[in-house]
């Protein structure tokens, strides 16, 4: 949800008093009326009686012919391609449950993953509480959220740590052409996998991951202003050892992912190690 | 609980008109709203409002635990409302009983007809209100808590629910009843307004009103509840005001 990159809506009648028109986004409630100008409902609003209101908290954003709410809070809403990275809830005969922090738990078939799975042996791959990064596939109406283990950047994560953020936050954490997350990477040195979901691996020496976290926190506790890239950047450069110092930050375009993908261990545990069955299911 | 003799009865409306906290019949009771409290929770909210102070708890939409609650077509809403052992001047026994069970389920009633369940079929909402102290109106601070907590969520509902308790005590009907006048008064009408629509989701009473009393009691706590959206609606916006410029601290 590339909030922050949305042009915004010309400013209503009668905008809260104290929602100041950051250049031009609204902040609506649920319940408050949205300045349709022709426009049709769409996604967190809702029309009574030819007005539209908001049904969500978030920023409105005109979207020709819709005008949608984007939201500024809660769970994870899952989008078809999303990588999400996602904690093993319950490992059944044929696939594992997956908490991706959305309503509903996604069920990993075990023909979406890179291993040979024999149907009821799906614990030697993967065990409850073992974290996976996974793409989103497909939705269906009942809110059912397919996702697949198969492609470039997708597995198992081995150690490190997660840290969960607001999904809204994550447009912020990637920043504009991935420039933040790039910034945190080279100024720690640690491996930082990003999670549309909120979801946020990180792995490397202690200290790279609690400056990683620290960065994390003033991303997620910032409020809606600008300079937080460079206020990221000064502040991981203060914290950094000498031997840190001389690290260039080249002025973005290379694709974010480059950096943040290439470390999952896209193959199997080793086998014999791990009985199955130890305890749940 | 009536008036039972005069005995201890306090004066709960002097001859200038003014009750027994110096309040006019009309007025409410001065209250406070924090959105976003808790860092666990999908949502929250404080609320302190007069001598009553609440915490909401949002969690969800998820997996409906049990699960055969679980409903095919839409979210189901769980309530539960509880009060803290030290929340009254006797100590509460803890617990559910059968106060906190009904307000649950009010609460949860009135949050149906506004929160768009269907849009997220077969998983839970969960609404935790947890009443610290109290005196008075807990199960309408206990909604507004929870309405801001759960638009602090990013719940997609048609509107905020303030609530509010109007009665009648000392013969005169009066908004936002405190303790004394709940326990001594002759009235309690609590109620819930989605201000959108203007329609009532809650509505209880006890105690006695004629017709006349009545239509006026609603009309004071429709008032009521307007000048609580307010307040709810500043709470939100001061958690997720769009600052501009790059200013402050780092």
């Amino acid at each position: 949800m590339g909030s922050s990159h949305r042009p915004g809506p010309r400013r209503r009648g009668h905008a809260g008093s104290s929602s100041h028109p950051s250049g031009d986004r609204v902040l609506v409630l649920p319940g408050e009326e949205i300045a349709s100008q022709g426009l049709k409902p769409g996604p967190g609003t809702y029309r009574v009686g030819g007005k539209l209101y908001a049904s969500v908290l978030g920023l409105v954003s005109p979207q020709p012919p819709f005008v949608q709410v984007i939201p500024l809070s809660g769970r994870y809403i899952p989008k078809p391609n999303d990588v999400v990275i996602g904690t093993v809830t319950d490992a059944q005969g044929t696939f594992w449950l997956l908490d991706i922090g959305a309503p509903r738990w996604a069920p990993l078939h075990m023909t979406g993953t890179p291993w040979q799975v024999e149907i009821g042996e799906t614990e030697k791959f993967l065990r409850v509480k073992e974290s996976v990064v996974v793409r989103v596939e497909n939705l269906d109406a009942t809110g059912r959220i397919g996702v697949t283990m198969l492609g470039d950047g997708l597995g198992k994560l081995e150690g490190g740590s997660i840290f969960r953020i607001s999904p809204a936050r994550i447009p912020r954490v990637v920043g504009r052409g991935g420039s933040m997350i790039q910034t945190i990477t080279q100024r720690t040195g640690a491996q930082v996998a990003v999670g549309q979901n909120g979801r946020i691996w990180v792995d490397g020496d202690p200290e790279a991951i609690h400056r990683v976290r620290e960065a994390l926190r003033m991303i997620s506790e910032d409020g809606l202003r600008s300079g937080l890239t460079e206020r990221v950047d000064s502040y991981l450069r203060s914290t950094s050892r000498s031997d840190d110092e001389g690290v260039q930050v080249p002025p973005s375009e290379t694709a974010h992912r480059d950096a943040s993908e290439s470390h999952f261990a896209s193959t199997p545990p080793s086998e014999g190690g791990d009985e199955p069955g130890d305890q749940n299911n | 609980m009536g008036s039972v003799g005069a005995k201890d009865v306090p004066v709960l409306l002097s001859p200038e008109g003014l009750r027994i906290d110096g309040r006019r019949v009309d007025e409410l009771r001065p209250i406070k709203i924090k959105a976003g409290a808790l860092k666990h929770a999908d949502g929250s909210a404080y609320v302190e409002w007069g001598e009553n102070k609440v915490m909401a708890a949002v969690y969800g939409p998820r997996e409906v635990h049990p699960r055969h609650l679980q409903q095919n077509t839409k979210a189901v809403i769980q309530c539960k409302y509880n009060m803290a052992a030290f929340s009254v001047d006797e100590r509460k026994r803890p617990g559910l009983d059968r106060r906190s069970q009904e307000i649950s389920k009010v609460i949860a009633e009135a949050f149906e007809s506004v929160v768009f369940a269907e849009e997220f079929p077969r998983t839970s909402i969960d609404v935790y209100i947890e009443v610290l102290q109290a005196n008075a109106g807990t199960r309408c601070a206990g909604l507004v808590a929870a309405s801001v907590a759960l638009a602090d969520a990013g719940i997609p509902m048609a509107d905020l629910l303030p609530a509010v308790a109007v009665g009648k005590a000392g013969g005169a009907i009066i908004l936002d009843l405190k303790k004394e006048e709940d326990n001594f008064g002759e009235a309690d009408l609590p109620m819930a307004l989605v201000p959108q629509s203007g329609r009532l989701v809650l509505l209880q009473m006890e105690g006695h009103m004629t017709r006349e009393e009545l239509a006026k009691a609603l009309d004071m706590g429709v008032a009521g509840c307007r000048g609580i959206y307010e307040v709810m609606k500043q709470a939100l916006r001061d958690r997720y005001a769009v600052t501009p410029g790059p200013e402050g601290s780092a």
